[in-house]
């Protein structure tokens, strides 16, 4: 890391980082999610979890160094770091069912101004799957969504109300994009400006975000340097 | 060494697959899948499976393999976004796909696998899946009531048994295993290593043989993992 200019994923999962502190039990989801790891100081101890029974994950193995029955939830190889258990998905969600992750980060379609997360499916086109979202998404102290802030075809990903079908109602705490990083207020349902990201303005992320946004004071930005 | 009669071979235990069952599956994404198995399976052409598992697999590894070969006319899981043909024939209406959070789905089968009447959770109340659910409330909180979930027979994978079915696994490729196990109406354990009984220390093991019909020796992983090339 510190090498060259940070690609936008680089750049989210960096942003996202931030939010990650010492201490936590963290599951991360798969894709922008996974990077996170690679922008942790290294003076914080964080348990990262995964849904298929292993609490403990550490980097991933170098190239001829995987073991194909040591794997995170989305099937790639990695390693464990000193005080990692293995169990089974019993457990695994006993974990997350309980309440003891602190965060959790995952991937989505839509995002409300109720922070309700829609990640399962695009009706008619394509099918992922509930898997372990709506288990991480009601059940961790803190849920943050990392995506980007339009659809492919530039349609808006955060809404006044979710078109496609809910995982969770009412979960989601902050939304991280290449855009900005927004607060859902729980109790008013209103979404917050937060930050923007670098090079992007104010005007830019109201104008791409299909709910309105609050905007107090100066809003800060992230550069990721 | 074969005390218990359990230990048999693969054309045998391939006798137990025929059209239309319920065949529950151990693993995770392809880790812990049993590949001889599902080979067996595919190559018998076995087909109009209800398949109970996790997940859809990937197109070409694990269990991913028989949905691929449209072998499968229901999937009771949690997910099948690593298997785009598995969409693709739920949208074109082949294959029927009911949908659990992973959490509630094996705790349904560690209910079968435990004998509980069923169990009670609160994810996903009031969403797409508490469709048509019992409720009841237990300390002014509501819970969905969830059903234990059986298979004709459940398949699963093992780093090693005993002639018993005394069963450990190796690393993350436990996961659904233990459950499945438990909750088939015969289990069948394909496992890389038979040891003597004895061999495997008592406080190490996951699965009691009790729960285990019969032991079949693996051939290995036939398939390149995702990551692999």
């Amino acid at each position: 890391m510190g090498m060259g200019k940070l690609s936008v994923r680089e750049l989210m999962a960096k942003r996202a980082a931030q939010e990650v502190k010492d201490g936590m039990i963290v599951n991360l989801g798969i894709g922008i999610p996974s990077l996170i790891p690679n922008f942790l100081p290294e003076n914080i101890r964080v348990m990262f979890h995964a849904e298929n029974g292993v609490l403990g994950i550490g980097p991933t193995p170098e190239k001829g160094q995987e073991d194909e029955n040591l794997c995170n939830a989305a099937g790639l190889p990695v390693t464990i770091i000193p005080g990692a258990s293995y169990f089974d998905s019993s457990l695994a969600f006993g974990i997350i069912r309980k309440g003891l992750l602190d965060l959790t980060v995952l991937g989505a379609l839509q995002v409300s101004e109720k922070g309700d997360l829609a990640n399962w499916i695009v009706p008619g086109k394509r099918v992922p799957g509930i898997g372990g979202a709506m288990d991480l998404a009601q059940k961790s102290k803190k849920v943050i969504v990392l995506m980007n802030h339009c659809s492919k075809d530039g349609e808006p990903k955060i809404l006044d109300n979710c078109t496609f079908p809910l995982t969770s109602k009412a979960c989601v705490d902050l939304i991280i994009t290449e855009m900005a990083v927004i607060r859902v207020n729980k109790e008013t349902k209103k979404l917050h400006l937060i930050e923007v990201l670098a090079p992007y303005s104010v005007e830019e992320v109201i104008e791409k975000t299909g709910a309105p946004l609050v905007i107090e004071g100066d809003i800060l930005v992230y550069e990721g340097v | 060494m074969n005390e218990f009669g359990k230990i048999i071979s693969l054309e045998n235990a391939l006798s137990y697959f025929h059209d239309e069952m319920t065949l529950m599956f151990g693993g995770f994404g392809g880790i812990g899948n049993p590949p001889t198995l599902i080979k067996g399976i595919l190559e018998k052409g076995i087909k109009n499976l209800t398949l109970i598992g996790n997940d859809a697999g990937f197109p070409n590894i694990g269990i991913g393999q028989l949905v691929t070969a449209n072998q499968a006319k229901k999937m009771i899981t949690t997910h099948i976004g690593s298997n785009p043909n598995a969409g693709r024939q739920m949208t074109e209406g082949t294959l029927e796909v009911e949908f659990n959070p992973q959490g509630t789905f094996i705790e349904r089968i560690r209910a079968a696998g435990v004998g509980l009447g069923g169990v009670l959770i609160d994810v996903g109340i009031d969403s797409v899946i508490d469709v048509d659910k019992q409720r009841v409330t237990v300390a002014q909180k509501e819970y969905l009531v969830e059903t234990p979930l059986t298979a004709d027979v459940a398949i699963v994978y093992a780093q090693k048994a005993d002639q018993f079915g005394n069963l450990i696994f190796d690393k993350s490729a436990r996961n659904s295993n233990p459950f499945v196990a438990m909750a088939g109406k015969i289990t069948i354990a394909e496992v890389e290593e038979i040891v003597p009984l004895g061999e495997l220390n008592p406080e190490e093991i996951i699965v009691p043989g009790a729960f285990v019909h019969y032991i079949v020796k693996t051939e290995g992983v036939n398939w390149k993992w995702a990551w692999e090339n």
